[in-house]
């Protein structure tokens, strides 16, 4: 989409009756807008339409001003109240988090935080996932850009009925798949394995990652490949040294993408990794802390608990805000 | 030369398809195989049925019930999430004080609201959902505290214990959980609509609330029927799983108020060893799934605006 201006690229379709924007309707005159606007404001955008309008700060824009602050710091406050919430319960005991949800806590008890990392083994689940995310990544971001390049790049018998049936996968429901699934698993001795984990981490990461980067090579230039080719690098070794550096954006974007989603799994360990207690993820060794905290009543090492979970994801968004937010937008906006 | 090409072909489909065939594909196919037998999933005897489950679906009151429950969640979760995307994400870029040089600005601020807005887009739905359930909770819970502190001793509700409301807080994290990425998506659609549609509209008299039906909506349409189409397998598949097994009492219940599709799959096959049955539900599921995707795509169906 592009940003072009002019009355070709006018929205006809909108309804609305703005053929000129040279001519004020003269119908129209209890906006200051109208008044204020010179014939021949709009034509070449905002950089010089208001040229010459006084300066005058409409009482309608100043209402609609505190009226959007206002909201807008009420979804503000609404979204971070439960997160600060949370961090702040985990530096309390018991009788506070009971006795006064919303006080702040007497004395900082940061055991809360070691009971929770070694008793309730929230350091082991936490390089659980650490192990099983770290291996599916690697392998969905190889796997995914070869098919998604073969795919993208090469014609042959049966190259659109592949793509569809990797893109297909993107719009079926999980759950049907997975009683299936948990009998091939269990045929195949794969349950409750970190390997069998990334199997699956990674098939159910393939539709999007393909999806997204066949749509992403089919847009990079020809010609450095086809020169690569003529000086006689075979196909393998162009897609290694020319193809993924020159991919790179989409890349990182994907890979954002994949991380934060393999991250944040729940329902396929949920299913698939149940035998071994040491071997849960950190979202279900948070959920178990949280059933098994219903009978100790060791309520203030699940806030903590909960606050190790959320806090290293929070603060790497904090730091790549900008690419995490492209990439996790990148596969909406295509 | 050619043959070398199909060679390289093969040599970097073979893993990825393998990998795909294994657990995505025949699991699927599977799975509507099973859902005609008889099959338990505890043991590998199973007969063919033909259409009993199918039959039997008709007459289970706990399926209809999470039907119920699914299609709730498929026909509001988007229409609110989406809704308040749309309207926060207006107020960043519409809402500002009149600058020398628009018409129309962005508020102050704009970037670290949107900072804020996006932060349970990156937590777990186990996180998410275990806030809540502490906010929920009867006795010590956040929102009841509030209401005590704030003279409402007397209106103590039971949240998640409430069959009548339970179902409610759910979509309420639901909502909570999504609406950052909305409000983010939308406002990078409604940031590279030129500024002169506005300008035009504003000049020939169109207040604000127009600009908004008349200009960015039907500009931004294409990415809110994505959305739509997100939310909406969200609400039926993996999102509301996490959520109603973790939230809710039983799970499913009180009195399966909260019981939905994903969920009841999950009981009958792990809990239940019904896994022919369990399919047959997950059959449903997809038939649900696909008829939601076509009604979405056929309203949605609009000529396409290039600006």
């Amino acid at each position: 989409m592009s940003a072009q201006t002019g009355p070709a690229g006018r929205p006809d379709a909108t309804d609305s009756d703005t053929t000129n924007p040279g001519v004020t309707n003269p119908g129209v005159t209890n906006s200051d807008v109208t008044k204020a606007k010179p014939a021949d404001a709009g034509r070449g955008g905002p950089a010089n339409g208001a040229a010459g309008r006084p300066d005058t700060k409409s009482s309608e824009g100043g209402v609609l001003n505190v009226f959007s602050h206002g909201v807008l710091v009420i979804w503000g406050l609404l979204v971070a109240m439960p997160l600060l919430w949370a961090v702040v319960s985990s530096f309390k005991d018991d009788t506070e988090i009971f006795g006064s949800p919303w006080g702040l806590p007497s004395v900082l008890h940061f055991d809360n935080w070691s009971r929770a990392w070694d008793k309730a083994n929230m350091g082991q689940y936490f390089l659980n996932s650490l192990i099983v995310v770290g291996g599916s990544l690697i392998g969905t971001m190889l796997l995914g850009a070869m098919a998604a390049y073969v795919l993208a790049r090469f014609d042959f018998p049966g190259n659109r009925f592949l793509y569809f049936l990797f893109v297909g996968g993107m719009g079926f429901p999980v759950i049907l798949a997975l009683v299936p699934l948990f009998f091939v698993m269990k045929n195949m001795a794969l349950l409750d394995t970190y390997h069998g984990l990334i199997l699956v981490y990674i098939a159910y990461s393939l539709p999007f990652t393909v999806f997204f980067l066949s749509g992403f090579f089919k847009t990079l230039p020809t010609s450095v490949a086809e020169a690569a080719l003529i000086d006689g690098a075979s196909h393998t070794r162009i897609f290694f040294q020319v193809m993924l550096p020159m991919a790179k954006p989409g890349l990182i974007s994907v890979g954002i993408f994949n991380f934060l989603g393999q991250w944040n799994q729940y329902l396929l360990p949920t299913v698939l990794n149940v035998g071994d207690p040491h071997k849960k993820m950190l979202t279900q060794g948070l959920v178990a802390l949280a059933v098994s905290q219903g009978y100790k009543g060791d309520w203030s090492g699940l806030f903590a608990g909960l606050t190790i979970a959320m806090l290293p994801v929070l603060a790497a968004y904090i730091i790549f805000q900008r690419q995490v937010v492209a990439g996790l937008t990148a596969g909406a906006l295509k | 030369m050619q043959h070398g090409k199909y060679r390289f072909i093969a040599g970097f489909l073979a893993v990825p398809l393998a990998i795909y065939a294994v657990f995505v594909i025949s699991p699927f196919v599977q799975a509507i195989y099973y859902s005609l037998t008889d099959w338990t999933g505890l043991s590998s005897d199973m007969k063919m049925v033909g259409f009993d489950n199918y039959a039997r679906l008709l007459k289970d009151s706990v399926f209809w019930s999470a039907v119920g429950n699914s299609v709730t969640l498929l026909l509001l979760l988007p229409v609110v999430t989406l809704s308040l995307g749309l309207f926060f994400a207006f107020m960043l870029n519409v809402g500002g004080r009149r600058r020398k040089k628009a018409v129309i600005g962005g508020v102050r601020g704009s970037g670290t609201y949107k900072i804020v807005y996006f932060f349970p887009q990156v937590l777990s739905v186990p996180i998410v959902a275990l806030l809540f359930q502490f906010a929920y909770n009867p006795e010590s819970g956040a929102l009841n505290a509030l209401f005590k502190a704030i003279g409402l001793g007397q209106v103590q509700p039971d949240w998640l214990g409430d069959p009548q409301i339970a179902l409610w807080c759910v979509m309420a994290a639901m909502v909570w959980a999504n609406v950052g990425f909305y409000v983010v998506l939308f406002s990078a659609g409604m940031s590279s609509i030129p500024k002169d549609f506005y300008e035009a509209a504003l000049l020939d008299g169109a207040n604000r609330i127009n600009t908004f039906f008349r200009i960015t909506l039907p500009l931004l349409w294409d990415t809110v029927q994505t959305g739509w189409i997100y939310m909406g397998i969200l609400a039926l598949d993996v999102s509301a799983f996490a959520f109603v097994q973790i939230m809710s009492v039983g799970p499913g219940g009180p009195d399966y108020s909260t019981e939905v599709l994903p969920l009841y799959v999950y009981q009958k096959t792990f809990r239940d060893g019904q896994a022919g049955y369990a399919t047959a539900i997950g059959v449903s599921l997809l038939i649900v799934t696909l008829i939601f995707s076509a009604i979405v795509m056929r309203l949605g169906r609009r000529e396409r605006l290039e600006f």
